[in-house]
């Protein structure tokens, strides 16, 4: 861990019980995300990508607490003390909350249609009693002056608002209390192409700004390569495979990140998707994963020690680490330019 | 030109609201030829979906008004779709038969309430099958061909019990139940992951080598577009702004919204930290449009009193490639 580490995450474990009958026996667990570390630096992104239903969402849920973890340390490093959020107890996790914030996916759900954007952008600040009155329409007023709104927007309602508009304010709400960690839960998935980079440049420049720290989760990888310094690939709860963005891309470790990135669609026609090969099957419910490697069944390079030994990640190549027994043997194909 | 299946011309689909005419399709045309792929891109609100639903005569019925000509050839003979009535007989043959749709998102396109075997056994049943024993095995092979595993099982589930992957399956075996001569993928693929996704799309390009259809693919994933469709329209606001090979709109784009539209999209290995080149503002809604470039307000080219003037014509700049722009006039 070097000094500008803001969020380090160790071993951590959310499992789901599955309950059965009247009584609500619990009749084994679903291991949404299972022995997860990581860690981002002040200032840095991590991208966080991996199939729906691979946990990535209840990983970043857990992060902020939204939801209680089964075990694990979440480590926040602040103004020269480090907390442990795991250990917080719910008030002083209310508190600590002005510290993260998040963006979700969906800006037409995210916002209460009841409230005017002057509420919507205010309300951490209300709540966290930061600011009221005057300082208060300050506050805000910057928040949405630095998301490109404006001003006269302040009393109008989410519906007179397209997507992209929805999402800035999305954002003024989390910027409002200077936060150190947003999370951005697919927070372009939902934009037209054209918006999507508009809001894209708006994450970018915040970050320069203010020197904001990003758990970026997302689907599509080649957002996710554009916005991060560094990726996570996750598949049934855990990591696979963890790398500074340009060596994860050029020359991946574990066989479903070739998978994943051999799969994009490119807008050249002259690269089209190969006729055969390519990933099969579908990821494996979670309540009962595949024996060894959870990824082998799906695997091209599978042998015997495969349907086994679960393979643990490890260091494979400086900060390139992957979970699989021929990390180190295999030549996978990355993405040419 | 015995390989055209369909011809669109001046289709035009407004919808009276309250807050005027909207205006979702503008004045369209294109022809879709056998055993190919036209793909239709634009962002939401630029009337791809209301065009295909068109086709299909699905469009909601309330203060509507569809015109233009939808003409369906058929070896020599032609019917316009537009003309039939859209609960008749006549176009209840056709939709299956000769066009079938598949949808964005499969959880809402399937009953929860019949297994999916019923319900593609079902659309057998209304094109004249009568016997229950073969329409299941028709049934059982369709969901073999279109890679679902155990489909004599799954045949018998409710389409909640499928994942998403095996659901758009299940949907394109019922729209290919019938050998349809033309397939509308409506952004058949947007809900899924990337992995499923490959996989449907060459399960796609696998059937229509198989059977020649043609397939009108709908998306705004400038991507897919690229892998699935052998021609391209690109449109913006009810009307098709360019139109082109696959090769010409991506390679050599020449309307300024083509052109936005593909510097937006991050690139691989683009320089760290570098901006994204974005199209300013946002896409409006198609409420009593002016009649000029739709393009107008958002376009770094804008020449005023020219592009707010009138709607620019149709420019072929090169064979098969045409572009709606006064830079081209």
């Amino acid at each position: 861990m070097s000094d500008s580490t803001l969020l380090e995450v160790r071993g951590l474990k959310k499992y789901f019980p599955i309950e059965r009958g009247l009584l609500k026996r619990v009749v084994g667990h679903v291991r949404a995300v299972d022995q997860v570390s990581f860690s981002i630096e002040k200032g840095r992104t991590l991208g966080l990508v991996g199939e729906s239903g691979s946990g990535k969402t209840t990983l970043g849920r857990c992060v902020l607490r939204a939801i209680d973890l089964t075990a694990g340390e979440i480590l926040f490093h602040h103004e020269g003390r480090t907390t442990d959020l795991a250990q917080l107890s719910r008030r002083d996790m209310r508190a600590f909350r002005k510290h993260m914030q998040m963006i979700f996916q969906d800006p037409y759900s995210s916002l209460d249609p009841r409230k005017t954007v002057f509420d919507i952008v205010s309300e951490p600040l209300r709540i966290n009693r930061i600011a009221s009155g005057k300082a208060l329409e300050e506050r805000v007023r910057t928040a949405l002056e630095l998301v490109g709104l404006d001003l006269p927007y302040m009393k109008r309602f989410p519906h007179a608002f397209s997507g992209g508009q929805r999402q800035r304010i999305g954002i003024a709400r989390a910027l409002s209390i200077n936060p150190q960690l947003i999370v951005c839960d697919e927070a372009v998935s939902a934009l037209d192409v054209s918006v999507q980079a508009q809001i894209l440049n708006l994450l970018k420049d915040l970050q320069l700004e203010f020197n904001l720290t990003y758990l970026f989760i997302a689907h599509d990888l080649s957002v996710v390569e554009h916005v991060s310094d560094e990726v996570a690939v996750m598949y049934v709860g855990k990591l696979v495979e963890q790398a500074p963005t340009q060596s994860l891309f050029a020359r991946p470790r574990h066989p479903y990140t070739e998978a994943l990135l051999s799969a994009i669609p490119r807008p050249d026609p002259d690269q089209p998707l190969p006729e055969s090969g390519g990933i099969e099957g579908e990821l494996p419910d979670p309540a009962h994963p595949p024996s060894g490697c959870y990824f082998h069944p799906r695997c091209a390079y599978a042998e015997a020690i495969c349907r086994e030994e679960p393979p643990p990640l490890l260091e494979v190549a400086p900060e390139h680490s992957a979970a699989c027994h021929f990390a180190a043997d295999l030549e996978l194909q990355g993405i040419e330019d | 030109m015995s390989d055209v299946l369909l011809e669109v011309e001046d289709l035009r689909a407004y919808f009276e609201l309250d807050e005027g005419t909207l205006k979702a399709v503008n004045g369209i045309s294109f022809t879709i030829r056998k055993n190919r792929t036209l793909g239709i891109v634009g962002e939401s609100g630029c009337g791809k979906s209301v065009t295909a639903q068109s086709i299909m005569r699905i469009t909601p019925k309330r203060n509507s008004a569809i015109s233009g000509k939808i003409m369906l050839h058929h070896g020599s003979s032609s019917v316009d779709v537009l003309q039939l009535d859209e609960d008749g007989d006549e176009m209840r043959d056709l939709r299956g038969r000769e066009i079938a749709m598949i949808f964005q998102e499969p959880m809402t396109a399937f009953s929860p309430v019949h297994t999916i075997g019923n319900q593609i056994m079902e659309a057998l049943f209304v094109h004249g099958e009568k016997d229950r024993g073969a329409a299941r095995a028709r049934v059982v092979a369709l969901l073999e061909e279109v890679g679902i595993p155990a489909p004599e099982r799954r045949i018998d589930e409710y389409s909640f019990q499928l994942s998403g992957g095996m659901r758009q399956r299940s949907m394109i075996a019922m729209a290919i139940a019938l050998n349809p001569r033309l397939l509308i993928a409506d952004e058949p693929t947007t809900a899924l992951d990337v992995t499923i996704q490959s996989q449907i799309l060459r399960l796609m390009k696998r059937l229509q080598r198989e059977n020649g259809m043609a397939i009108m693919f709908i998306t705004h994933d400038l991507g897919v577009i690229a892998s699935m469709a052998d021609d391209v329209a690109v449109m913006y606001l009810g009307k098709i702004v360019e139109y082109g090979s696959a090769r010409q709109i991506f390679k050599d784009p020449k309307h300024p919204y083509t052109r936005g539209l593909l510097r937006s999209i991050p690139k691989f290995g683009a320089t760290e930290g570098a901006h994204l080149a974005t199209i300013k503002g946002t896409v409006p809604v198609p409420l009593d449009p002016p009649d000029a470039c739709p393009f107008a307000n958002r376009c770094d080219d804008y020449i005023a009193g020219k592009c707010d003037a009138r709607m620019p014509e149709a420019v072929t700049v090169a064979p098969g490639h045409s572009v709606n722009c006064v830079l081209y006039e």
